[in-house]
């Protein structure tokens, strides 16, 4: 386990290596998901998804529905990726269990987490 | 036997729509007629029948339980409360005087949705306003970094777009309506302009709005990736129009700014009330985190964020705060109420809450309930209980049950537990 300082220079490495910028919020169908319970196929199937621009995932060379590995610094989720209208270098992820896989728990004194602006790396799978 | 309720509240997001008709077949609801998506799973999908508390997921009775509550308090050195949003101010209070009795971090999930908000505000003051004033009066509406489409489906048609009143005869046709995001949305999409802002920049954008506002030139072609005509184009519009008003999202608190950049956007709204009326309105999220924030700050001074570790209430953002005190691993037990820290706290806070004696009242099992020590089955407040709520814009409104209650409200479970520990 790195100390302090080992801790945020590796952080400052994979911010400046990487460039997808992850963004978490709320969606109907996730909203609607969290009626019927959160263990429901309906929740799981609305949280359990990432959002890219076509341009990125052509780059990436991704197809619409194709599982890829989001990791940010020492975390990482497999997950299905779909084409949405989003900016280039922005990838959107429905608030739920499994983006906060990727979200750290660095409120930097706010009590507020990034969970609209954590790097994220893409591996494709 | 069916029954009709006219006038019902809708207790799933802040709108805390009043409009409900709620038809109520064989003691279950089964049409809510004027609500929401989100409002429509409220009353549809909720199960009004008695359940028994849990420990360790099995079933005990509710004198178990409450003993068992008791016990895990009164060993607990550095208790969490933590929640409160989608409850009644009655049981927000009883929440804040057990945190006062057993010395106990207490802490909202304002935290983690306008807790920046309520710092800006504490910083430079916030020039705000009802929805009754935005539906009558607001001829400039601006979404910043909200997307109220999904989140508050009916605001546009109840309190912000569509309605006509006497000052806007045409509705729609006589506001104006922009949308500021790093994305586009369902809510852009139905904008008169939209501007896309680079994630991050919202501070650089403010900023730059505020000097043209005050008349000064900008010598910049572009400012957080928008050009500065789109700007200057804005500021005209904010400084020409009779009434505006800002609906300001999760989009500026949750973002590398935070409480700065919502800082800089109250201080614009107050530099703009030198030209016109303009005002600012927090889009909150929970039904009533408003009402949350209310009480804490009735209560101890202030909103979220108190420890009572000291006999007194202390303030603490990042140091109080229900993720913080999770991470560092600082809590010994927890009182989780009406919330679900386990679904949407980040892992390493959710992982820490795992490894304590928690304690969760809510209507429905949810995930931080299913690992929880134990689980305590509530009332539903606006479907089998009353109480009072405060809107988005703190406007307090009695929320009146459907159904007959028949489980313990939140309320009633917290006053047990004081009972049980002597306390009250």
């Amino acid at each position: 386990m790195p100390g302090f300082l080992g801790r945020i220079n590796m952080i400052r490495r994979f911010v400046l290596d990487k460039k997808f910028i992850l963004i978490t919020g709320r969606t109907t169908k996730q909203a609607i998901g969290m009626h019927k319970g959160k263990s429901s196929p309906e929740y799981k199937f609305a949280t359990n998804r990432a959002e890219m621009s076509v341009e990125d995932m052509k780059e990436l060379g991704i197809a619409d529905g194709q599982m890829v590995r989001l990791k940010n610094f020492d975390q990482a989720v497999d997950i299905p990726v779909f084409i949405a209208q989003l900016p280039s270098g922005m990838i959107f992820m429905p608030m739920g269990p499994v983006a906060n896989c990727l979200i750290p728990a660095d409120t930097r004194g706010t009590g507020m987490p990034p969970y609209k602006e954590q790097m994220v790396e893409v591996i494709t799978i | 036997m069916k029954t009709i309720v006219e006038n019902a509240v809708c207790t799933f997001c802040g709108c805390l729509c009043d409009d409900i008709t709620a038809r109520v077949e064989d003691g279950k609801i089964v049409k809510a007629k004027h609500a929401c998506a989100n409002g429509r799973g409220t009353f549809l999908d909720y199960d009004p029948a008695p359940k028994k508390p849990k420990i360790s997921g099995k079933e005990v009775s509710w004198d178990e339980a409450i003993a068992e509550c008791a016990r895990i308090l009164t060993k607990a050195d550095s208790p969490l409360i933590y929640g409160l949003s989608s409850t009644a101010v009655e049981a927000q209070t009883k929440a804040v005087e057990l945190a006062d009795k057993i010395g106990a971090m207490i802490d909202t999930t304002s935290s983690v949705c306008h807790g920046p908000t309520g710092l800006a505000m504490q910083t430079v003051g916030e020039a705000t306003c009802t929805l009754g004033e935005v539906r009558n009066r607001s001829d400039l509406v601006i979404c910043w970094g909200c997307n109220p489409s999904e989140a508050h489906m009916r605001h546009f048609s109840r309190y912000s777009l569509m309605p006509k009143s006497k000052h806007l005869p045409n509705g729609r046709k006589d506001r104006d309506f922009y949308v500021v995001d790093v994305r586009p949305t369902k809510s852009s999409k139905i904008a008169d302009h939209f501007i896309q802002v680079k994630p991050g920049s919202d501070y650089e954008v403010l900023m730059t709005l505020r000097a043209l506002v005050q008349g000064k030139k900008i010598d910049a072609q572009e400012v957080g990736g928008v050009p500065i005509e789109e700007l200057i184009h804005l500021a005209h519009a904010m400084k020409s129009c009779s009434f505006g008003a800002v609906l300001m999202g999760m989009g500026l608190t949750m973002t590398r700014s935070r409480d700065l950049g919502v800082s800089e956007l109250f201080s614009l709204v107050a530099d703009l009330n030198a030209f016109t009326r303009f005002s600012v309105v927090p889009m909150r999220g929970h039904s009533n985190v408003a009402g949350a924030d209310q009480v804490m700050t009735w209560q101890t001074g202030y909103p979220f964020a108190v420890s009572f570790a000291k006999g007194y209430p202390q303030y603490g953002p990042g140091e109080f705060t229900a993720v913080d005190v999770l991470a560092r691993k600082e809590a010994d037990a927890a009182v989780i109420i009406s919330s679900d820290p386990g679904a949407h706290f980040p892992r390493e806070a959710a992982k820490a809450l795992e490894e304590i004696p928690t304690i969760v009242l809510d209507p429905e099992e949810n995930l931080t309930a299913k690992k929880a020590r134990v689980f305590l089955p509530t009332a539903c407040y606006g479907i089998d209980a009353s109480g009072t709520y405060y809107r988005l814009d703190n406007i307090s409104i009695r929320v009146q049950q459907i159904l007959p209650t028949v489980r313990p409200t939140d309320k009633e479970v917290l006053v047990k537990i004081m009972e049980e520990m002597h306390l009250c």
